[in-house]
């Protein structure tokens, strides 16, 4: 019964929305360049490139959102990079997106360290306050559970119908998931291949900025070395359990955080003494689960991991 | 003017050691505005990370024990990527032989002349194992190997963590930590005074009996036949699932001894920070030594200097020692960008393709 007071409350589900919409932003955006045919590795490291970026753009500047400017545009960058690998040179996806979260996450801690150095005290800044929503926010239970949050993960979730609408209600996401499940098709109909792959992996690499940004900026008021730990990785998983679908994408994300704060209550509370690393451990064995599961149903996109060469046509 | 990609025949030997030449140096290049915007000089800076890395005999051993995981992470890779069986999760596998490895040597039933050889046999057996479950989801469900693998090395280490931190909690030290193996468990020193350990020597000959797998045996054939082309393999009569299986196992085991050597020879016990990603940067070793056994051996040795030598380059020149991971970064997407070379030559063709 315990389990069910716990859900039950409006803070749960708050939580619930607080863990999923970093995951969400990443999530989505990883979903754009595989739905390119792109799988972007390069994930790990953008996301704590932009924790970085975001957090020191916004302590000196002391605008949060000049922050965030500064993480989308780190995140543009190294998805362009990853474009360069992947699809002008066609080198191996898998590899080049791990030499790209290499060499992020060395630049993130080899100029956090540069600019501020070894303190005591990591520096903080005051983050994002809560937006309440003019009076949505004052109905009772679902006020708080949905209806306070900061701007962010309004704009998270506005994102899910928003990416939907473009991957497969405009010319260009059918142009974008051509190039994903049949790049020769695309290329023949007068697509650029490579611009349409730039395009998703420069929004990808934007998104996991973004997201990153959200962890120094929001979340916790400052950076530290293990402020993603693993979570970019998470949103891999969760591209493949939500099948490369926005909506079933953000129903995953939404899914983690949902796991992820209740074990913390549950915890906390006193109520389970399961391990928590064994929650930890979930979405990647989920995964796991689901990619044998799916094997046969859902597929990938077909023309993932490929590259593609107007000469090999 | 147009720039074409033209593929090669075949490749020239001298690229073999040149390429990794070219990507360490245009690494070191780059990597040195980096060094630049910490204020300190570019030479005496890198004169700082040789010395910490090769300056004494000290150092140079510090580099050589540093290499031993490496150079097993690095084969491991090398060996599956053969069979482009893309194993990412050498850094579980890893895991899977320390923890093998740090439980057959706690136990006290044991006698002590067979306790290293079985901790060698079940770390490899143990990553193995680990290892043969992305093989036998990509071999049976077609599951792609990349995400499997990758999300298989977080499932190891979250449970390992829950084992730590639970029933194999090490009583005495109260932290998340397994408890020390046998005293007589330990490998032996190979030389006196410093840690220079039998997984070193272990490591070795890792390197030259793969080398002789893959050169000299069927296996080694097949593997490399599999890599290169799987349909024309399977016509030749290979079965090529069997031989993805095979390597899996064989990558697997590499990498559950690196995790052997980091117990036996280093630790003496299994903690979080067991592996500061050997697993990952085994996957740019094994890119470096263009996937050959022999040449993961310097590949390995490179990027243990440099580790070990960024924390002499750090307290000397005050360049925050990080300097090390974009070196790894850095020379991994180098390496990519030198490999076209090897497969491809640039043309510049003049006229317009109609």
């Amino acid at each position: 019964m315990d389990v069910f007071d716990q859900i039950l409350q409006a803070g749960f589900f708050a939580a619930m929305l607080r863990v999923a919409t970093p995951l969400l932003c990443a999530t989505i955006g990883e979903m754009f360049s595989e739905r390119a045919g792109v799988l972007n590795l390069g994930i790990e490291g953008i996301m704590l490139l932009g924790a970085m970026s975001g957090f020191t753009v916004a302590y000196f500047s002391g605008s949060l959102w000049l922050g965030m400017a500064a993480a989308a545009t780190s995140g543009i960058i190294f998805g362009a990079l990853m474009g360069i690998l992947a699809v002008t040179l066609g080198l191996s996806q898998h590899v080049s997106g791990l030499g790209v979260t290499m060499l992020c996450t060395g630049l993130s801690f080899y100029c956090y360290r540069l600019i501020f150095g070894q303190p005591s005290q990591p520096p903080n800044l005051e983050p994002f306050p809560s937006v309440p929503i003019p009076w949505l926010a004052d109905v009772p239970f679902l006020g708080t559970a949905f209806f306070n949050h900061v701007v962010l993960v309004y704009l998270a979730f506005a994102l899910v119908p928003l990416a939907a609408w473009l991957l497969y209600r405009t010319p260009w996401g059918l142009r974008l998931r051509t190039v994903g499940e049949n790049p020769q098709a695309a290329a023949g109909a007068g697509i650029s291949v490579a611009w349409m792959r730039y395009q998703a992996l420069m929004i990808s690499g934007a998104l996991f900025g973004v997201s990153g940004a959200y962890f120094s900026l929001a979340q916790f008021n400052a950076f530290t070395f293990g402020v993603i730990s693993g979570r970019g990785w998470v949103c891999i998983a969760l591209v493949v359990l939500g099948r490369w679908d926005p909506w079933r994408c953000a129903l995953a994300a939404l899914l983690f955080g949902a796991v992820d704060a209740l074990q913390l209550r549950l915890q906390s509370g006193g109520v389970i003494h399961l391990p928590y690393q064994l929650f930890l451990m979930l979405p990647f064995l989920m995964t796991v689960v689901a990619m044998a599961m799916l094997s046969r149903s859902a597929r990938a996109p077909a023309a993932l991991l490929l590259p593609y060469r107007r000469e090999e046509r | 003017m147009h720039l074409r990609l033209e593929p090669r025949e075949r490749t020239p030997a001298w690229l073999n050691v040149a390429l990794p030449m070219m990507a360490v140096s245009a690494t070191l290049v780059l990597c040195s505005g980096l060094i630049a915007a910490a204020g300190a000089e570019v030479i005496p800076a890198y004169a700082a990370l040789f010395a910490g890395a090769f300056g004494s005999t000290f150092n140079t051993v510090e580099t050589v024990v540093k290499a031993a995981p490496l150079i097993l992470t690095g084969l491991a890779v090398a060996v599956a990527f053969r069979a482009k069986f893309w194993n990412i999760g050498a850094e579980g596998q890893l895991l899977a032989g320390a923890m093998a490895a740090a439980f057959i040597g706690g136990i006290e039933g044991l006698p002590a002349w067979a306790l290293a050889p079985l901790m060698i046999i079940g770390g490899a057996i143990a990553g193995g194992l680990w290892a043969s479950v992305p093989a036998t989801l990509k071999v049976r469900y077609q599951v792609d190997d990349v995400v499997a693998t990758l999300m298989l090395n977080f499932v190891i280490f979250f449970a390992m963590m829950a084992l730590l931190d639970g029933p194999w909690k090490d009583p005495l030290s109260g932290y998340p930590d397994s408890p020390d193996i046998r005293m007589d468990a330990e490998f032996p020193i190979l030389w006196e005074r410093t840690r220079l350990h039998m997984g070193v020597a272990l490591a070795l000959a890792c390197a030259v009996l793969v080398w002789l797998l893959m050169t000299r045996t069927t296996l080694g054939f097949a593997i490399r036949a599999v890599g290169e082309n799987a349909s024309a393999a399977a016509h030749a009569g290979i079965s090529v699932n069997r031989v993805v299986f095979i390597t899996a196992i064989i990558s697997g085991g590499l990498a559950g001894l690196a995790g052997v050597g980091e117990v036996a020879g280093m630790h003496y016990q299994v903690m979080a920070s067991l592996s500061p990603g050997y697993g990952y940067t085994g996957i740019v070793i094994a890119m470096l030594a263009r996937l050959n056994p022999l040449g993961v051996v310097p590949a390995a040795l490179f990027f243990a200097a440099v580790a070990t030598g960024a924390e002499t380059m750090s307290r000397k020149t005050g360049v925050p020692v990080f300097l090390a991971d974009i070196i790894q970064g850095a020379s991994l997407i180098c390496m990519l960008v030198a490999l076209l070379f090897a497969n491809f030559r640039v043309r510049v063709q003049h006229a317009a393709r109609a």
